[in-house]
């Protein structure tokens, strides 16, 4: 349903890479994604990326953690069932300081890795179109996304001038799906003649 | 342009061989999609039969009672603490790998972090079997978790050493099982990506989560990595503290030590440590990644283990001039008679332990003996004997003899079903890594072409070809491409 066209390259060498995603920026296409089989340093910056809030999130269920075991260790020990231990006190701190940075740890991990699937849209059974599989193993890929306006010839020519590979127009799904890797080959809300095998 | 690189003479390149990107995605899939070879068959039934061992002894163990092991009066705690802190410890030095020299920007720990990752997850697995099966009622194992109940409800005693081990012990194994997975998506997806069969397809296709390297992804794929090393960088330290905890916070003499600590986070590192090398000098060879696990990653593996052993020896030459400074009868008695002394019960463990901890690795002082594989190999295997004995000298000699002469007990020694719980979770460890090695990228494949950018031949040539140009022709070129 959200099936979209693209100017697909791809290129085979950082040093190429930089300086296109600068001449594609510069020139006014908007760049769709650029995938890559590792990460490469600085290009989110170059494509105009934000930074991440990730480590936000990581620091409010880290937060979180610690008041979780504070409160409900205090709450157990002064008010629920006060238990005499050897004539201590009941509020003990320093006795509960090894369980309350564990879980702030265990809180702040999970929470971090649940957020990173949320936002990257990851999960066992989820289907995504990615352009060129090869763009796992040793390519970038980048992808332009074509309005009404673009004329594509144009646009094609313009890639390759800036040293990609293979450019070609491409139809592409661009949200996830369910579905298995081992089936079908139709895109989401795509017509079966319209399949990307 | 002569400035433009610096190259070591001490280090090695991190990567042999001039290799491009699809070079190192061939090497690193092969094994994962060759068919298993002999040895490897012969080595996975071997680890099952071994695991089934396990099995039977435990069970044994569930139904006639914990009987079944020969613990005594005294001797409460006898072999399963034992191979619980070994396994624990072992664990320690694959996090140690992933992120504290992740944070030290290390990029050595590339080749062996994923393998060291996965050794860390299944020796955890196997050090939780034993407290676990050691309550008894192991269908009661729950009562440990801090629930609402209908029986107060009671709750589990927080200022307990024991339950901060449960919290520890099972934070560590999740933060690590996150941390190595979220690590394998990329190349699960890589493999995903090259599959042909459909089993292939299905597999790594669910287990990749639809991973496809956008660039968005990969921001917050290295955003999360960092903050887990940094989470888990304390996270592994406070555990092995805490299991310390479980006997320094007792007053028996021999565990009531400030030291313990200390002492057990750099044992702990030291034969993790022993144990990667035992895998990996293996599974290099095996699997044909000679040229990613390179005799350098063995040489700066076995300065740490010279470098920790060393440790724990100035740790016990410690505890041993405190027990004589600190003049309390019954601690000097623990260390002087009950393991100093060769002709005690226990004196023979207590000077295997001194031999194979503090003496032997001495040996990897000499550059020859740590880029050997063969005695890399022995000795790794020597120091994890050394270790599981130094364990053993702390529960066993701290508890068989204490301060009731009449109450000491017989000489402990493990029955069969208790032999047959330690070799079964040697059983258990070496089927999951079995299936580690062949289902899934022993070298971090993502990594490595990350590295290739800064280290190995091609670097070079690409350097060179750099070095080759004018400055004015260079500076145009990349004046304005950070680097890159």
């Amino acid at each position: 349903m959200a099936i979209k066209k693209f100017i697909v390259g791809s290129f085979d060498d950082e040093a190429v890479l930089f300086p296109a995603v600068r001449s594609v920026r510069r020139s006014g296409y908007r760049i769709y994604d650029i995938f890559t089989p590792f990460p490469i340093h600085g290009l989110d910056k170059a494509m105009g990326l934000r930074d991440t809030s990730l480590h936000t999130a990581g620091f409010i269920y880290g937060i979180t953690g610690t008041a979780t075991a504070v409160g409900g260790i205090s709450w157990v020990f002064t008010y629920d069932w006060p238990l005499n231990i050897g004539g201590k006190p009941h509020f003990s701190l320093p006795a509960w300081i090894p369980i309350t940075f564990e879980l702030t740890v265990l809180f702040a991990s999970v929470g971090m890795f649940l957020t990173f699937c949320y936002l990257c849209q990851m999960a066992p059974f989820v289907k995504k179109d990615h352009f060129n599989l090869r763009s796992t193993d040793d390519l970038f890929v980048m992808a332009l996304e074509c309005t009404d306006k673009t004329n594509e010839a144009e646009a094609v020519t313009f890639l390759q001038s800036l040293g990609a590979k293979d450019v070609k127009v491409d139809r592409r799904e661009t949200r996830w799906w369910l579905g298995r890797y081992d089936r079908e080959t139709k895109m989401f809300g795509m017509k079966e003649s319209e399949a990307v095998v | 342009m002569a400035l433009l690189r610096y190259e070591s003479q001490v280090r090695a390149p991190l990567v042999e061989d001039n290799k491009d990107y699809h070079f190192v995605t061939e090497d690193i899939c092969r094994p994962v999609e060759a068919r298993p070879t002999r040895l490897w068959w012969i080595g996975f039934l071997f680890s099952v039969a071994l695991l089934c061992f396990g099995i039977v002894s435990v069970t044994m163990e569930v139904i006639y009672g914990v009987n079944q092991w020969n613990l005594n009066k005294t001797v409460g705690w006898g072999w399963d603490i034992t191979n619980f802190v070994w396994w624990i410890g072992i664990g320690h030095a694959g996090t140690l790998i992933s992120a504290i020299l992740l944070l030290f920007r290390q990029g050595w720990r590339t080749g062996v972090n994923r393998a060291a990752e996965a050794m860390t997850i299944f020796a955890v697995m196997c050090a939780g079997q034993f407290p676990i099966w050691h309550m008894g009622r192991v269908w009661m194992a729950f009562f440990v978790l801090p629930y609402p109940n209908t029986r107060g409800p009671v709750w589990p005693n927080f200022n307990s050493a024991l339950l901060w081990d449960v919290f520890a012990i099972s934070t560590y194994f999740t933060v690590s099982l996150l941390f190595w997975y979220s690590g394998l998506l990329p190349d699960l997806a890589t493999l995903r990506d090259r599959a042909r069969l459909k089993w292939r397809k299905f597999f790594y296709g669910l287990a990749a989560f639809g991973w496809t390297g956008s660039t968005k992804h990969w921001q917050r794929f290295e955003a999360l990595a960092l903050v887990l090393a940094g989470l888990s960088t304390p996270l592994v330290l406070s555990v092995h503290t805490i299991v310390s905890f479980d006997f320094a916070t007792s007053v028996v003499p021999g565990w009531h030590t400030t030291i313990f600590p200390p002492y057990f986070v750099a044992g702990a590192i030291f034969s993790g440590f022993a144990m990667v090398q035992t895998l990996l000098v293996v599974t290099r060879k095996v699997l044909g990644l000679e040229e990613y696990i390179t005799i350098e990653h063995i040489d700066v593996m076995n300065k740490i283990i010279v470098l920790t052993g060393s440790i724990v020896g100035i740790a016990y030459l410690t505890e041993l001039f405190i027990a004589w400074y600190g003049a309390n009868q019954y601690e000097g008695f623990a260390f002087m008679q009950n393991r100093l002394n060769l002709d005690s019960p226990y004196g023979w463990a207590y000077w295997i332990m001194m031999g194979c901890n503090v003496l032997s690795p001495q040996i990897f002082w000499v550059r020859k003996m740590r880029r050997n594989l063969l005695v890399t190999f022995f000795m790794s295997i020597l120091v994890n004997i050394g270790m599981w004995f130094e364990r053993f000298v702390i529960i066993v000699t701290s508890v068989y003899r204490d301060y009731l002469p009449s109450a000491w007990s017989t000489y402990y020694r493990p029955t069969i079903w208790e032999v047959g719980f330690y070799m079964g979770t040697f059983g258990l460890f070496f089927t999951c890594y079995f299936l580690f090695a062949k289902f899934f990228p022993v070298v971090a494949a993502a990594e490595i072409k990350h590295l290739l950018k800064k280290s190995g031949e091609n670097y070079k040539l690409r350097m060179n070809e750099l070095e080759d140009e004018s400055v004015e022709a260079f500076v145009e070129r990349h004046g304005h491409d950070h680097g890159a």
